[in-house]
């Protein structure tokens, strides 16, 4: 490996390739394991009607755990779709605006979240 | 902007172009890895509308019941299924990925094996969850 770095190769880059790439299946579990949990539960557990789904969510440490799953939509979100934003389109003004609108439409969607969840 | 010397005449292999898609035959895995990103950028453009139907259900027993009747516009009734089918196939599919991460399956016959099964698991489920939906039970 080492070898291959010469005096005549340019090594740059901040390095969040791999952080990036590690943290989009990290949160990709969280999401998994919220989703499931809380479909099957929803599904097969809760009785029907607005009482028992809003009851769902009124204990802190389910809004916290919704709110957790909701940051790590947020960051998986913004890998994914960084990476297609680099595969597709090549000039950079039109990218660097694609990264600007996602991360305000992730932001604004993170926020709204919690105005839903406190409000129960 | 800097760069390395002797990058002279090195081969250069480009992403495939959007607008070449229909003219390459895309393997099993693919065609799944493809659908995955189609999938995802599909429910980050589709964040809104389920965070309002989120909102909804939880803001009041009125609110609960209006769900209903969003339910029953043809455009919901269309959307819905097809978000169902988003959220299936990039799990499915997720998990696929994280597998082989793992190096579990990593082989040709395995692989394109799972790229078809993950077809199998997502469907069925996304035909369960929209009968679900429209409350068919």
């Amino acid at each position: 490996m080492a070898a291959n770095i010469g005096p005549r190769r340019l090594v740059v880059g901040a390095h969040y390739g791999l952080r990036d790439w590690l943290a989009q299946r990290a949160t990709a579990v969280v999401m998994a394991v919220y989703a499931i949990a809380v479909g099957v539960y929803a599904v097969f557990v809760l009785p029907p009607g607005y009482e028992a789904w809003a009851g769902l969510f009124v204990p802190l440490w389910m809004k916290v755990a919704t709110l957790v799953a909701i940051g790590a939509l947020v960051y998986h979100v913004w890998v994914g779709m960084r990476e297609i934003f680099m595969d597709y389109v090549k000039p950079t003004s039109i990218r660097l605006f694609a990264y600007l609108l996602t991360l305000l439409w992730l932001a604004a969607c993170a926020v709204w979240s919690v105005q839903i969840l406190w409000r129960v | 902007m800097s760069t390395a010397p002797h990058t002279k005449n090195r081969p250069e292999f480009k992403n495939i172009h959007v607008t070449q898609i229909l003219s390459y035959r895309l393997p099993a895995g693919g065609f799944a890895s493809f659908l995955h990103r189609f999938s995802g950028a599909l429910m980050f453009l589709a964040l809104p509308f389920l965070l309002w139907l989120f909102d909804m259900s939880l803001v009041s027993e009125l609110g609960y019941a209006r769900l209903a009747e969003v339910f029953s516009s043809w455009f919901v009734k269309l959307v819905l299924p097809g978000l169902s089918w988003a959220l299936l196939h990039h799990l499915v599919t997720g998990v696929r990925h994280l597998l082989l991460d793992l190096h579990i399956g990593i082989d040709k016959q395995a692989a394109a094996r799972s790229a078809l099964v993950v077809h199998f698991i997502s469907l069925p489920l996304t035909l369960l969850a929209a009968l679900k939906l429209f409350g068919v039970f």
